[in-house]
């Protein structure tokens, strides 16, 4: 690689080119000193500007939250009249709470909401971590296949093989059951995904000392491998958690019995029947419904979002 | 030196630990790949061989027809409103659910002591359960009882029926998505913002780039491309698939103005029961998702040849 | 005219002080180095005559002119970074060619597909890119125009860097640790180019460095700094000859210097491990001090051979020999001192190095004394008849 500089290629001598030169660039760059007032006024100013944009752009997105709170204390004479009025006048907070949870099993739908979550996440845990780990890490025939496969369901929604598997569970008869609400889910192909980049970082070494050791690979996968997995597996399980308590296209086609609803289901059964009248529970229901994901990311804001926006990092 | 009997016993070892791994490799992925079969792969095969017969839920048999449902589909004009519709949702939402979304990232992204409240802010409505928040803007879209139409009678604007005037129906149901959107595009900038290396922009001032334009034209903008590009594609996808908001606030009215593809799907494959025809839809459905998900594979493999 | 005047500049950020006081007066076309451990500020204040940081305290001129309220750009000066900071989306060319472009095109003239319609744009970018040939091929990487920085190697992206800080001829080229980021054999390459490329260019040279060896090899003055300030300003011979402070007697030099404890007695002379010195110094009797030498003013005698006149001799074992091709590196334990293991240098001839118990020799002159504190004690050499004509220490 010849790279010495070379001296002979400059233009003239160096002196006159660089002196000729930092004349022209002296005169394109005279430009009249900026004095410190002007400077901090200008600061201020973007500052302001600034701040106004993000404001509204909060208030527009905190507005249906703040109503929400505030329609849930309002008695029923002051939510009809259509002031701006923020505060109400009188308390009907306990009112409104007690129609909610009086007239529909709204605690009913959260616990419906955490069984179902919970028992996906655990089996698409169980079943994504051995499968990743041997996407990853072992050599058996058919693995290119399993994993293109796996590429290929990624970009297939929940919505697609909902037509046939809401028939083959009808025709089996399995319709209104936690087992239904959970079945599609069980599978977590962006589990799979995440876990088998996880895994392929994990030093080798590691691995094979534990096999000279004896350990058995089921166990290397649980007891070595997958404790390293925990920041990965949270935010996944935070995800996949919020993804399917807030899911309602598969919960409305199977399930009919609002004991068995999940909170978005409920919701939707709830405001059904309160249509056009009772605005405070309608907004008390809303509350008690939301509350838990929104107090959730609120005490873990780092984790949520990391897990949310998962998706992104995929 | 090995004997050649020490040898084969080596092989022997070396294939028997071969035939080991493969066993176990095979019984490790066994119960993902027998959930992929049943519930990705075996109905994905059912829906597209039901697509072509006439079968409805409930039939003792069916026959047979071809590509008759699509062409019955093109020729529907219910089919052909919904996806209207869903694309004309996807031309609102996308715009501004991206810049509104990029613009915020870019404003928060210099804040030190405020970036939490807004992020906080922001983020809010992606973890809300958006059936509520549903039914919190139903009422706050209220015609008479509503804050917004309250908001506009202050500035002299007539009240307006958003949810049931037909033109306006769908534009409503579009802000809402952005509302809900923004705030997950905006995360996913901010990490895209973060990731520019702070010394690119001091460089850039040295070299005469000053200005918030130029800074954003010669460093912002470029630096970003993948993450915009892909933030594109997911807000797409996301925006296609809509169906809480309209199952919840106008069940696909007033006058189908705000029916989109699939809530035709859920209608005529769960409550009219005309499965094969559904089956067809979703076909249609799956096509356009595919797509987009392919736009997102090739910009994925663009960022990683960029480092 | 191109020097800079720092007067009095101090820097916090909060309430954490990262520089004070610091004074120091740049020669037009000097090469001065900023040198000094991790976290002594030497970065921080290339970042303020940069005008990236602004300062909390003083005022800078470059060429007579105060430039405190001018914006980067607008001082004419020229960085390259640690990490080079080359703009990953566009060409070698295309980076070069930034500063021209900010500099002549007005902001309509730069905007994506407006910029198309404006003539006088191509004019300009002809001569741009005409400049941007001329510096390139001066740094030799005229073939390298078309690629990303992603596609070069690391001793070619500091090319590029360089490139882009000289096409705008600025009045100073400021770098921070430009080589840090290269393998051992191309920084030593890349040393000698540097120094070659300011003879060349003629222009102020502000440097940035954590590596002793840069900052003798390439400067014409050095800036020893620690703790956010100048511990001592010279050229590197001064800052080896005559180290104003045992810290910078300890960073400068390789292998580092020898620091003895030595111990003033009640006649002010000096004592190290039970052996007088004849120096004196001017402190309280039972002062602590540091005796210094440098291993190549050590000199290993076989264990009682005769010394020679003037000499001070101690005793020692050696603990281990480096072998340098050219000369042995002696590490001994000096007798009587616990933990104290002195560096001598003796060039490699026919016989093997000394082994066990030796006799390690030195001169009074080549003493650094130092006291508690660190400063550099002036001491009194008694003259010794046959001497060598020694640096008044």
């Amino acid at each position: 690689m010849n790279t010495r500089l070379d001296p002979v290629r400059a233009a003239g001598t160096p002196a006159q080119g660089a002196a000729a030169a930092r004349g022209r660039a002296g005169a394109a760059a005279v430009v009249a000193p900026r004095s410190p007032l002007a400077a901090t006024l200008r600061r201020v100013a973007s500052l302001v500007v600034v701040h106004a944009v993000l404001l509204t752009g909060a208030a527009f997105v905190l507005l249906p939250f703040l109503w929400m709170l505030v329609t849930s204390i309002k008695p029923p004479d002051e939510i009809f009249t259509a002031t701006l009025r923020l505060w109400p006048h009188h308390f009907n907070a306990v009112d409104n709470y007690r129609h909610a949870l009086t007239s529909a099993p709204l605690l009913r739908f959260a616990l419906n909401g955490l069984i179902v979550c919970a028992g996906i996440l655990c089996v698409q845990l169980l079943t994504a971590i051995p499968c990743a780990y041997a996407l990853a890490k072992l050599r058996f025939p058919g693995r290119r296949a399993l994993f293109v496969l796996t590429l290929l369901a990624l970009a297939i929604p929940v919505q697609v093989p909902a037509l046939p598997l809401y028939i083959a569970i009808a025709k089996v008869g399995f319709l209104n059951t936690y087992l239904s609400m959970m079945f599609p889910f069980f599978l977590s192909v962006f589990a799979i995904f995440l876990l088998r980049q996880f895994f392929k970082g994990f030093p080798d070494d590691i691995i094979h000392a534990a096999r000279l050791d004896g350990m058995g690979e089921l166990e290397i996968v649980w007891r070595i491998v997958t404790p390293s997995a925990v920041p990965a597996i949270a935010a996944f399980a935070v995800f996949s958690f919020v993804a399917h308590w807030n899911d309602l296209y598969w919960p409305l086609i199977v399930i009919s019995d609002a004991n068995l609803a999940p909170p978005p289901l409920g919701m939707m059964f709830f405001a059904d029947a309160e249509t056009g009248s009772n605005y405070g529970a309608l907004t008390a229901a809303a509350t008690i419904l939301t509350a838990p994901l929104v107090i959730a990311f609120l005490v873990a804001r780092r984790q949520f979002i990391a897990g949310i926006t998962m998706t992104g990092v995929k | 030196m090995t004997t050649l009997a020490e040898e084969t016993l080596a092989q022997k070892a070396a294939r028997r630990r071969l035939r080991l791994e493969k066993l176990t490799g095979i019984g490790f992925a066994t119960p993902a790949t027998l959930l992929l079969v049943t519930v990705c792969l075996a109905p994905l095969a059912v829906l597209v061989l039901m697509s072509f017969t006439d079968y409805d839920l409930g039939n003792l048999d069916f026959k047979f027809v071809g590509l008759a449902n699509f062409t019955k589909a093109l020729h529907d004009p219910v089919f052909r409103r919904s996806l209207w519709n869903t694309l004309l949702y996807v031309a609102i939402v996308l715009p501004l659910g991206v810049g509104l979304a990029l613009l915020v990232a870019i404003l928060v992204h210099g804040r030190k002591r405020t970036r939490g409240f807004y992020e906080v802010a922001y983020f809010l409505p992606v973890t809300s359960t958006l059936i509520a928040m549903a039914t919190v803007w139903t009422f706050l879209l209220h015609p008479k009882l509503g804050p917004i139409n309250a908001l506009l009678g202050v500035v002299g604007i007539a009240p307006r029926a958003f949810l049931s005037d037909p033109s306006l129906a769908l534009p409503t149901l579009a802000m809402i998505g952005i509302w809900h959107l923004v705030g997950f595009n905006m995360v996913l900038f901010l990490a895209g913002l973060t990731a520019i290396p702070k010394d690119l922009y001091e460089a850039a001032e040295i070299d005469g780039c000053a200005n918030p334009v130029d800074r954003f034209l010669t460093i912002t903008w470029p630096m970003l491309g993948p993450t915009l590009m892909f933030v594109i594609v997911t807000s797409s996808i996301t925006a296609f698939k809509v169906f809480d908001t309209v199952a919840v606030m106008t069940h696909g009215g007033p006058m189908g103005s705000s029916e989109v593809l699939l809530y035709s799907i859920y209608l005529e494959g769960f409550q009219y029961f005309h499965s094969a025809y559904a089956a067809a839809l979703t076909v249609v459905f799956l096509a356009f998702i595919l797509v987009f998900s392919v736009i997102q594979t090739f910009t994925l493999d663009r960022r990683v040849h960029y480092g | 005219m191109a020097s800079i005047a720092l007067k009095g500049i101090g820097k916090s950020f909060g309430t954490t002080g990262v520089l004070s006081g610091i004074d120091l007066a740049i020669a037009d076309g000097e090469f001065i180095t900023l040198v000094g451990p991790s976290g002594c500020g030497k970065s921080t204040l290339i970042r303020i005559i940069a005008g990236l940081e602004p300062q909390s305290a003083g005022s800078i001129e470059i060429g007579g002119r105060p430039i405190d309220h001018l914006r980067p750009h607008e001082r004419r000066v020229a960085m390259v970074f640690q990490s080079y900071a080359l703009y990953p989306h566009m060409s070698v060319a295309d980076n070069i060619a930034l500063p021209l472009t900010m500099q002549r095109l007005s902001v309509v003239e730069r905007l994506p597909l407006v910029k198309h319609l404006s003539p006088r744009r191509r004019r300009v970018m002809r001569e741009v890119m005409a400049e941007v040939h001329a510096t390139a091929a001066q740094l030799q990487i005229e073939a390298l125009l078309a690629r990303k920085p992603a596609q070069l190697s690391g001793g070619q992206r500091q090319r590029v860097a360089l490139g882009r800080a000289m096409v705008r001829h600025p009045d100073v080229f400021l770098m921070d640790e430009p080589l840090s980021n290269l393998d051992a054999k191309l920084r030593v390459h890349m040393r000698s180019e540097l120094a070659e490329l300011h003879m060349r260019l003629a222009t102020t040279f502000v440097y940035v460095t954590h590596d002793q060896v840069e900052a003798m090899t390439m400067s014409d003055r050095v800036a020893m700094m620690d703790a956010g300030r100048i511990l001592q300003l010279g050229t590197p011979t001064e800052l080896y000859t005559r180290p104003a402070t045992l810290k910078v007697a300890q960073f400068i030099g390789s292998p580092a210097i020898n620091v003895l404890p030595g111990i003033v007695d009640a006649g002010g002379r000096v004592a190290v491990a039970g052996v007088a010195v004849p120096v004196r110094a001017p402190l309280a009797p039972g002062s602590r001090i540091s005796v210094c030498l440098r291993p190549e003013a050590v000199a290993p005698r076989p264990r009682g051979a005769a010394s020679g006149a003037g000499e001070v001799v101690i005793g020692a074992h050696v603990r281990r020999a480096e072998n340098l091709g050219a000369e042995w590196l002696l590490h001994c334990d000096v007798d009587g001192l616990d933990g104290v293991i002195v560096a001598a240098r003796i060039a490699a001839g026919d016989r093997p190095p000394p082994e066990g118990a030796i006799d390690l020799a030195f001169l009074p002159q080549a003493c650094h004394l130092f006291d508690a504190d660190g400063a550099r004690i002036e001491a009194a050499a008694r003259a010794s008849a046959g001497a060598a004509a020694a640096i008044a220490s």
